[in-house]
Formats: C-alpha cells, structure tokens, sequence
C-alpha cells in the first residue's frame, strides 16, 4: 500500500497544487524533488514536490504556543490547528484511454495524494529494457530509473554543474550507455583524460576506470591522443597518435581563437586575405615573412596594417609551437577518425599535457568541422541516391562556453551543429560548469538537460530558460546535494526528475553495466514475487 | 442500577432531577440517562439548599465538635434540605441508533434518573457530535468547564483515556477555530488525566 500523505486542498495550475498533509505524516520525512501521484475524480496525476512549509488556522497559536514539555498539548493541536502543507507541481496524467499526458488540468478538491510507487516511475519512464538505459533512482526511490537512450542520442544534451557536483561520472555513464543502447558512435575531445583510460576520482581509491577498460564495450572504443608519452604513461596504449599540419589549419579556426589569442579583428581579416594568396600553406608563408622590405610590399598589395600582420604572426607562432603541429600533416587525422567513426568505433581523444584552452579548443573546432563537412556531403548524398546515412555521431565537448559564447556561436562548427539538430546525424554533448556562458540559441536546442549543483542565479536562469515550472525547479536545483546529484528534463524524458546517478567507481558497479545484467534483476524481481 | 434522582423539572434542552439523599449528586460532567427509550444528558449544575424557596439556611455548628455533629443534632435537616442537580440534554437512543442531538420531546416528570454505566459512556461518546451542545451552552456553569469535565468524566470509562482525550481535543480544535485561547484554556483542563 502507498503511503498516504494528504488531501489536495486548494491550487491552480499555473501555481501548483497545495497539499495538506494528514496528521499521521511528519513534514519532516518529505522531501523537495520527491514524487507523488495524486488520485484526481477522474485521472491519476504525477507531480513532484517543490515545497513543503508549516501552517497553522489560528495565528494566536504563534503568539502563545504550548510548552516544549506539554506532550499532551502538541498532541491535540498536530494536524489540527497546526499541519503540514505540501506544494505540489502536476506533470503528468495518466488517463486509462489516452495513456500519459502533459497536465492540463489540476486535481479536483479532496484528492487523495500519496508517494509514488515503483510501478508508477516504471510506468512512466519505462522498465530496463530494450532502449531504456538504467542511469540511477529517484530521490529517496530504490526503482531504476531509466533513460530512453534513442531519444536522448537524437537531439543535442547538455551536461551542466559546479566543478566537483560528478558531471564527469554521469557523461561517463550516458557514454557507456549510448555504446550499449544506441546507434550512436561518440567522439569524445576529452581535455583533462578522464574518459579514455583511467581517470581520476575524489573518492574510494581515487581511479576509476576509463571506458576503454570496460571489458563490455573495450572493442568499441579506441583512443587516440596528442601526447603519446603521457597517454604511455598513464597505462595505455593509444590506437593512433594525432597530429595536426599547419597546412590543415584555416581561417575559420583562427577565427574563433581570436579572444583567446588576443588577435584584432584586423588580424582575423588579414588572415582570410593571406590564405586567398598563398592557399594551404599560409601560415607557414605567414610566420616566414620576416624580412622588413618584402614584407612591407606585401601587405602594402593586402591592404593590411604592420601591427595587424604582427599580431596576427604572434597568434600564428603560438599555434606554431604546440608539440601536436607540424608543417606538413604526414597523417590525415580525420580520415583515421572517419574511418573508425564509420565501423562503430567511438573515440575518445586525449590531450595529455595539451590542457590549454587554445588547444583545445584549435583541436576540438579544427577536426570537428571536417568532420562535419564530411557528414554533411555523405548526408545529402545518402538522401539523393537512397542510400544509407552514415551513423548518428554524438560530439562531446567540455568547457562548451569557450566554444559557445554569444559572440561565438555563430562561427563555431559546434553552433551550427547545435542548430541544426540532427540533419546530418551529428549533434552534440555539450559538458560545462558555466552555462550563462553559452549563446541562449544554443542552449534552446538543447534537447536534454542534466544538471548538478549550480550556485550562481544566472547560470541557473540559463539552465532553466523556457521550461515549464521553472519557479519550482529551481527549488529542487538549489536543494541538490553537492556530490551525486542530479536533475534531468526535456525531450528524452516524460517529466523533469532529480535523482542520485548509478554507482560508478567500485568493482560491483562496473559488473552491472554487463548486458546480462538487467535480465538478472528482472528474474530476481520474478522471484521474489513467488514468496509473497 | 441505583437511582440518581427523580425528574422535577423538564424542559426542551434539559431536565432538573432531586436526588434522594442528599448530597448523593452524580458528578458535575457526568452521563445521566432517563425515560425508555432513554434521553442523554450531562449533569451542569448542582445545588444543595433549603426546600422553601424563602427560607435559608442556618448556621447551627457554633457548639458542635465537627460537622457529623451538626447532622446528628438536627435530625430534621435532611427534609429541610434538598439537592438537586440540572443536566443538560445531549442525545437520545432510537431504536438501536443512538443520536447526538437535542430529543424531540423532554423527560417526563417523575422520571427516575439513573447514572450511565460504562459500556454507556463508551458507546454514546464513539462520535462526538455532542461537543458542540456543550461548547455552546450558556449556563451558569462555564462552558469551556462544563465541556472538560464532561470529557474528562467520560474519558474514565475508555481503556485509553488519553486516546480519547486526544481525538476529543482535535474535535474541539474544529469547533473553537478562532478562539485559540478557549481552546488551549480546555484543553489544559484535560491534560492531567
């Protein structure tokens, strides 16, 4: 039997729905984020929790309430003259002909309301099966809470939350999961080397491992790098080492290296102007114009300033000197990547010691945006002559706000790839600690949001921007525990849920991402049932 | 079961019983019943004095040792003096159903008067409808007083007094809403037991 908690007394549906809680129920076993379900006249109602506060019908009792001792005195008036009230925000109905919908109406007066079951959340966010990934439970639940993996691969998500609040434990988890439940193929620009191989943890024995050294997908999974010896280092033996050419490296990617390399926009200009003389060797033509009088002509014939051209040749020897460039690439990296990308491979791309921002973000933008190109002409192709699209790719970036900002959006690959959905099978998993930071555009097309702790007001304005019941999610946002906690909302999932993301780190938790795994619940469940 | 008293007067709400010995009242708050099918009533009020209205008491104990004594030589003071004790009407059994309402009818004089047992107590205080005829009693006797004793009269006929104590709190709770201090002031009255 659920556990009775109240009536719904009074309500709207804009505002939510009040609950007054029975006598017997303490206020201080709920919980902000919990579910309920709510037996209305004529359909069942789920909603989650978003406030809880203390009533009473008669004011005098603040002026002269009874003594701390008096038992007999807090006995009569609990529940009576004073009670507990609950603020309950309706998500969803649940109607024996139509099945679940949004709400569009709220329960009628006297509604029984009580804690939502196991049954319940399966219902609503399906069993372990099939597509359904397990990602963890709903607060204060043991139910698996289950994630519609197909869904989520199909729009682009976003990850967001404080440094330290586990946004690398639960991307590393929907990683797993996409490999095991979806078509998807990931590539993954893993900045500080958590993903590929072992990877760092504040807890337990302080490693925990990569998604290379899970045996269950081990095959499907390669890692390529930029600094060989510090990948050897650390354990692992890198599928291919990235390089890239100078002679790879366009305009375009000077262009949104621009605030961080500290270049004019007259600098970005001379740039297209230079690459228009000397094609794909530019930057090496560039950074060799060292003699005054030859020089001097030349940008006399280009339109472009001296100090321009010598801050632009600064930004370009910055570039230069990264270990990971070389003049001439002896390796067309985005071909190797397309190629595993296309058997099912995904990758993940370590950067070692390469943990500068310039870096990364010159490596993330650069072989993105062939990539892209390269989907984009085999996508159209496919649809031209019938044949088969390529796999959906999913692109994980961290620090997405330095790709993303307002003032980037639009030149970044990562915008348009935002924008454009999935029309050409590529969308993102943007991974960031300050989303106030991201383009509003961007973050509207993101289909799914997960977020952990957020403490600044405007990251989590942003975060929340134009979804529904916003004023209350916000109280379950700012309640989240600090570490291992979560909510999820959008596309891929019926109604927003905070819960506790699966266990990930200890030797039981890397066994229950075996594929049998959920079968041996399911018979577990089965027999258990025989006892009762 | 040993008589109370004998109706004397009745009214609408209530009826005024003489008791056959004097002082033998049944305790203020207490449940009295009388009449077939029985009426319900609370004892309100209880006056011991003299049977002519014009003619008071005397104090005779100036030479006495003690106050038996004062009995002992003025024997005729028991039929000077009368107790007598008011009840106020608070439910009635038809048939098998017991209502918590006002009778239609009042007792009929000469009615004998008998105290309720404790299966009585039990079954006519399982709902407490009652409360509000006593809570709105304007009487001589209090009525935030009269309502505690009654309780606290029917709460010794329950194997858990303070349960009954507590669900009949609540049910004031409701009635007194906008009078806290009523309220708080009954339920101090109730909370000893």
């Amino acid at each position: 039997m659920s556990e009775h908690l109240g009536i719904v007394v009074a309500g709207s549906l804009n505002k939510g729905v009040e609950v007054k809680l029975d006598p017997l129920a303490s206020v201080e076993d709920m919980a902000v984020g919990c579910y309920v379900t709510i037996a209305g006249k004529k359909r069942r109602f789920f909603g989650m929790i978003t406030d809880i506060s203390l009533a009473v019908t008669d004011e005098a009792l603040t002026a002269n309430p009874p003594d701390v001792g008096d038992t007999f005195l807090t006995e009569v008036l609990t529940g009576s003259v004073t009670y507990g009230a609950l603020h309950v925000l309706p998500m969803l109905t649940m109607d024996v002909s139509s099945g679940l919908q949004p709400v569009k109406t709220v329960p009628s007066h006297f509604s029984r309301v009580s804690l939502a079951e196991e049954q319940d959340m399966e219902l609503i966010f399906g069993k372990e099966e099939g597509g359904n990934f397990w990602i963890g439970s709903p607060l204060d639940m043991e139910t698996r809470l289950c994630l519609n993996l197909e869904e989520f691969a199909k729009r682009s998500n976003g990850i967001f939350g404080k440094s330290g609040t586990g946004k690398t434990f639960l991307t590393r988890i929907l990683l797993i999961g996409m490999l095991q439940k979806s078509k998807a193929v990931n590539l993954v620009f893993d900045m500080h080397n958590e993903y590929g191989w072992t990877g760092t943890s504040e807890s337990g024995s302080g490693t925990v491992k990569g998604l290379k050294q899970m045996g269950m997908i081990q095959s499907r999974v390669a890692v390529f790098t930029l600094d060989e010896k510090n990948t050897r280092l650390r354990g692992a033996s890198p599928d291919f080492v990235v390089r890239i050419g100078c002679n790879e490296i366009e305009p375009e990617d000077i262009a949104i290296l621009r605030e961080t390399l500290n270049l004019t926009d007259l600098a970005v200009e001379a740039a297209y102007s230079l690459r228009r003389r000397y094609g794909k060797s530019w930057i090496k033509e560039a950074i060799n114009l060292t003699d005054a009088e030859q020089t001097g002509a030349l940008l006399d014939s280009l339109k472009i300033h001296e100090a321009t051209f010598q801050n632009l040749q600064r930004g370009l020897n910055t570039i230069k000197r990264l270990p990971f460039i070389e003049d001439e690439s002896r390796s067309n990296a985005v071909e190797v990547i397309l190629s595993y990308l296309d058997k099912g491979t995904s990758v993940v791309l370590e950067f070692g010691r390469h943990q500068n921002i310039v870096e990364y973000i010159l490596v993330a933008n650069l072989l993105s945006r062939r990539i892209y190109n390269q989907y984009r002409e085999r996508t159209e192709k496919a649809i031209g002559d019938n044949s088969s699209k390529p796999r959906p790719l999913v692109i994980t970036i961290e620090e997405a706000h330095k790709f993303l900002s307002p003032q980037l959006a639009n030149q970044t690959i990562f915008g348009t790839i935002a924008r454009e959905m999935r029309k050409y099978n590529v969308s993102l998993l943007v991974i960031d600690q300050r989303p106030s930071g991201i383009d509003e555009e961007v973050m509207s097309q993101l289909g799914t949001k997960i977020t952990c702790l957020l403490d600044n007001e405007r990251d989590v304005d942003s975060v929340l921007a134009g979804v529904s019941g916003k004023s209350e999610l916000r109280s379950v946002l700012a309640r989240l525990a600090a570490k291992q906690q979560a909510l999820i909302f959008g596309h891929a999932v019926p109604m927003p849920v905070a819960f506790r993301p699966r266990d990930y780190g200890t030797a039981e938790s890397y066994l229950e991402f075996a594929p049998g795994k959920e079968n041996e619940k399911a018979l577990d469940k089965e027999f258990e049932k025989l006892w009762e | 079961m040993e008589r109370a008293g004998e109706v004397i007067e009745a009214t609408a709400t209530g009826f005024i019983a003489q008791c056959y010995e004097l002082y033998h009242i049944p305790p203020l708050g207490s449940l009295v019943k009388t009449g077939d099918p029985p009426i319900y009533a609370v004892v309100c009020d209880a006056t011991t004095s003299s049977i002519e209205p014009g003619r008071r008491p005397l104090a005779r104990g100036y030479d006495e040792p003690d106050e038996e004594s004062v009995y002992r030589a003025s024997p005729q003071l028991s039929r000077l003096l009368r107790s007598v004790f008011s009840t106020l009407a608070v439910g009635f059994l038809e048939g098998d159903h017991r209502h918590h309402y006002l009778p239609p009818y009042p007792a009929a004089i000469h009615g004998f008067v008998y105290p309720c047992s404790n299966q009585e107590i039990k079954d006519f205080s399982s709902s407490f409808d009652f409360l509000n005829l006593l809570i709105n009693s304007h009487l001589s006797v209090d009525a935030g007083e009269l309502t505690a004793s009654a309780l606290r009269q029917m709460s010794q006929a329950h194997d858990n007094p303070h349960g009954f104590l507590v669900s009949a709190g609540k049910e004031l709770t409701a009635l007194l809403r906008g009078d806290y201090n009523l309220l708080r002031a009954i339920l101090m009255r109730l909370k000893n037991e």
